[in-house]
């Protein structure tokens, strides 16, 4: 048994604060401390923000949805969007030692997290999965 | 607008005060702001944080942009009183490297009157 949540919104960037604040929740739910929970925040933050400017080109009214799962190893987040498909080969990661603004997200998301996979929708649009390993003092505890 | 931001300029410094939470919603104003006075050609931009409880990877980028803009000039921007999450941040992204960071505001501003 694993405990799920499930946050819908539409892509308005001013309704990033909502989805970070219930993250946050699930985040201290699955025991992780209050640095490692702004981590994972800031993680899901970019893969949103990414789906609103890349997947959805800015549009306001798209939805996404995030699932998480609180199993008992592991948080798990899929992001599911209803956008043109995404050649997951394009997307990388820039490297640090070019100082730009920008691309620094992706990189943001691998970094914080333990797997992160881009894939096809299981209708259409497509789907971020990414997990992170919970605490082991609170692995047992769900 | 979960974004607030005080401006003061003094001679050849600015002083910007941010409250809030810098994200894609809000890093349009916080550029428009840091642009503005770099447009000016101001010699330093000290931009205080230690209200900001927030910041994600379009607040870093307009801040290498306004560093960019600056350093044009022979300006900089020193940023004064992260916590500890935005610290992070700039870790991450190695950009703690790349700005002039202080632990507070008197801190950065004791290094302008130097």
């Amino acid at each position: 048994m694993f405990k799920t949540v499930e946050i819908h919104f539409p892509s308005d960037p001013e309704l990033l604060s909502v989805m970070r604040a219930a993250v946050a929740k699930v985040c201290h739910i699955a025991g992780f401390s209050k640095k490692m929970t702004s981590k994972i925040v800031l993680a899901l933050d970019e893969a949103c923000s990414n789906i609103i400017r890349h997947t959805y080109k800015g549009e306001i009214d798209q939805e996404i949805k995030i699932i998480s799962r609180i199993k008992p190893t592991k948080l798990e987040f899929y992001l599911l969007d209803q956008g043109d498909p995404v050649d997951s080969t394009k997307i990388k990661s820039r490297e640090l030692h070019d100082v730009r603004p920008g691309g620094l997200g992706v990189y943001l998301i691998k970094s914080v997290m333990d797997e992160v996979k881009w894939e096809k929708g299981s209708d259409n649009g497509n789907r971020l999965y990414m997990y992170k390993t919970r605490p082991k003092r609170r692995q047992s505890e769900s | 607008m979960n974004l607030e931001i005080n401006k003061k300029i003094n001679g050849k410094n600015a002083f910007l005060t941010i409250h809030g939470e810098v994200d894609m919603y809000s890093s349009p104003l916080l550029r428009k702001e840091v642009m503005k006075i770099a447009n000016q050609k101001i010699e330093n931009i000290l931009i205080d944080l230690q209200d900001v409880n927030y910041m994600d990877s379009s607040g870093v980028a307009t801040l290498i942009e306004g560093l960019q803009l600056c350093k044009k000039y022979g300006g900089t921007i020193l940023l004064a009183g992260m916590q500890d999450n935005v610290r992070e941040v700039f870790e991450l992204t190695r950009l703690d490297k790349i700005f002039k960071i202080y632990n507070n505001v008197t801190t950065a501003k004791a290094e302008l009157q130097k």
